[in-house]
């Protein structure tokens, strides 16, 4: 059992409750307010909150400053780290210094490439030279090891130990399927300990998928929380399923969303019931939940969800 | 082979305009495989540049030979009467060839006509596609004779990101194929997925340039 590392999400699910999470994306500028007002809608709707790190390739503020932002205003942050941009050197010096701030929750992934540019919206920066020294999974390892052993990656020690609950992203739904239980199992052997999916939308077909990590034994060894964007428009859910690799929309859901009257409750209504089915999978400690740039809709959703008042661990 | 592409011609123009006799030098090897650099190449770009050059009021003569390695000094050698004639230099091989001959004709400027941008093999006609990165620590071995250091956008180790298209393309380019969704099959088809649940550790990139400029001394050789 590893030692606590004292992050409210790590206990939330240590003591065997749903946990909720949610995202917080760093502005496109250096104002603090704009993240204290995110801040400020969602205190209090979950247990810890996503600080996206420079997501779709745009440069927005640092997760590291942005999650420092979160802690000063009461919000327990999970930073995410992302391959793309910080060799090994970089990103254990940031890793030191994440823990020095306070943060104790970080998500490892590999991170848009930069060609992304925001999806189309913005320039961003589709010359930038990337890095991709590491890849995710070896993050996971890295981080782990600052922890368990105080060592870095290249046999260094460090003094204090800089312990962190770690987290990792599950593609299940993504092609080649057949490996991504594999590379599931490759992030909890590295030291994962919770694990955030890309948006569910196929609850079936998301089952199959937990079966067999269940079966793996893996849901045992990390608490996996199912990603669930909460959908806004008929278009927003065909754009996903047309365009966002690994998230499927099944067709009677799309159907649905374009019959209704007022699509923004009726997305509410499928998140409502999305969450309701993930709770009631065998293997699921929680959801992560997302309302891109409409934090304001997850209070509400949460509450109606029955999510409400989040627990409070001494 | 070393893959090279036609610089824009606008910034050839730029380069040359303020000289008075410029030597186009082709490469018969790799920049002729993918048909930049060789001669067929050297003798159409040539009136171009001609063509553009007096467009831009510029009355600048143009030479041209194409040599069999420009990679090579003893082929090197077979410009150097050409080269006593010009102020100027083009290559149109890769960037060893440009600075080969930028070291044997110093103080003649020497300025490349192409950017060299990967190792690739020709898949088919007019169609050529990076096969490897130069890394200095080779995985094939472990990833079924796929590279996922050149092939992968991300260079990533340890199977693919969570970017695979539902048809098995990158999320980069719909006619790229997500290179670990290739391993992950051949793999599959060999009965050795199991291969691949093994961590790869973090990789050493010292053997490549990140090392520093490489230098390789064969005292076998010497």
């Amino acid at each position: 059992m590893k030692t606590p590392v004292g992050s409210n999400l790590e206990s939330i699910l240590a003591g065997d409750h749903f946990a909720v999470t949610a995202e917080v994306g760093p502005p496109r500028g250096p104002d603090p307010a704009e993240v204290i007002k995110k801040a400020e809608i969602l205190r209090g709707v979950a247990d810890a909150y996503n600080v996206t790190d420079n997501q779709t390739a745009v440069v927005r503020m640092s997760s590291i400053a942005a999650s420092k932002v979160l802690l000063q205003q009461g919000l327990e942050p999970v930073m995410q780290i992302v391959c793309r941009d910080r060799n090994r050197i970089a990103i254990q010096s940031d890793l030191l210094g994440a823990w020095a701030l306070g943060m104790r929750n970080v998500l490892c992934l590999s991170g848009d490439h930069q060609s992304a540019g925001g999806g189309g919206k913005l320039k961003g920066h589709p010359c930038a030279k990337n890095v991709y020294d590491i890849d995710s999974i070896q993050l996971i390892s890295i981080v782990k090891g600052l922890g368990d052993d105080a060592v870095q990656d290249g046999g260094d020690s460090i003094s204090p130990a800089a312990p962190f609950f770690i987290g990792a992203a599950w593609t299940p739904l993504g092609p080649p399927e057949k490996f991504r239980t594999i590379r599931l199992a490759k992030k909890i052997d590295a030291g994962a300990d919770f694990i955030q999916t890309q948006a569910v939308y196929d609850i079936k077909h998301f089952a199959e998928a937990v079966r067999r990590a269940e079966d793996m034994g893996l849901t045992d060894r990390a608490a996996i929380l199912p990603g669930i964007i909460v959908p806004r428009s008929v278009g927003m859910l065909k754009y996903m399923n047309a365009n966002v690799p690994g998230i499927e929309v099944p067709d009677d859901m799309i159907k649905r969303m374009k019959d209704a009257a007022e699509p923004k409750a009726e997305g509410i209504k499928i998140t409502l019931e999305l969450i309701e089915a993930v709770k009631n999978l065998s293997g699921i400690k929680g959801v992560h939940l997302q309302a891109i740039e409409a934090e304001e809709l997850l209070p509400d959703v949460i509450k109606a969800a029955g999510l409400l008042p989040r627990p409070e661990i001494e | 082979m070393i893959f090279a592409e036609w610089k824009p011609l606008d910034e050839l123009i730029d380069k040359l305009k303020s000289h008075n006799k410029l030597l186009l030098a082709g490469c018969a090897t790799c920049v002729a495989e993918c048909a930049a650099g060789g001669e067929k190449e050297v003798e159409t770009l040539a009136p171009l540049l001609r063509m553009a050059l007096k467009k831009h009021g510029c009355s600048i003569e143009i030479v041209t030979c194409t040599i069999e390695k420009q990679c090579e000094w003893e082929f090197v050698e077979e410009l150097a009467e050409k080269a006593e004639e010009v102020d100027a230099i083009m290559s149109i091989a890769c960037g060893i060839g440009t600075q080969a001959l930028a070291e044997r004709y110093d103080p003649i400027p020497v300025y490349p006509g192409v950017n060299t941008s990967a190792l690739t093999i020709r898949e088919e006609d007019g169609l050529w596609v990076a096969r490897c990165a130069a890394c200095g620590d080779c995985v094939l071995g472990e990833t079924f004779g796929y590279c996922p250091i050149a092939r992968c956008a991300k260079s990533l180790l340890n199977g693919p990101c969570g970017g695979t298209r539902k048809n098995g393309k990158c999320e980069l380019d719909e006619d790229v194929d997500c290179i670990w969704n290739l391993i992950v099959e051949r793999a599959d088809e060999r009965g050795q997925l199991e291969s691949l649940s093994q961590m790869k550790k973090t990789k050493d990139w010292s053997n490549s340039r990140h090392g520093g400029p490489k230098r390789v001394i064969r005292e076998d050789l010497r």
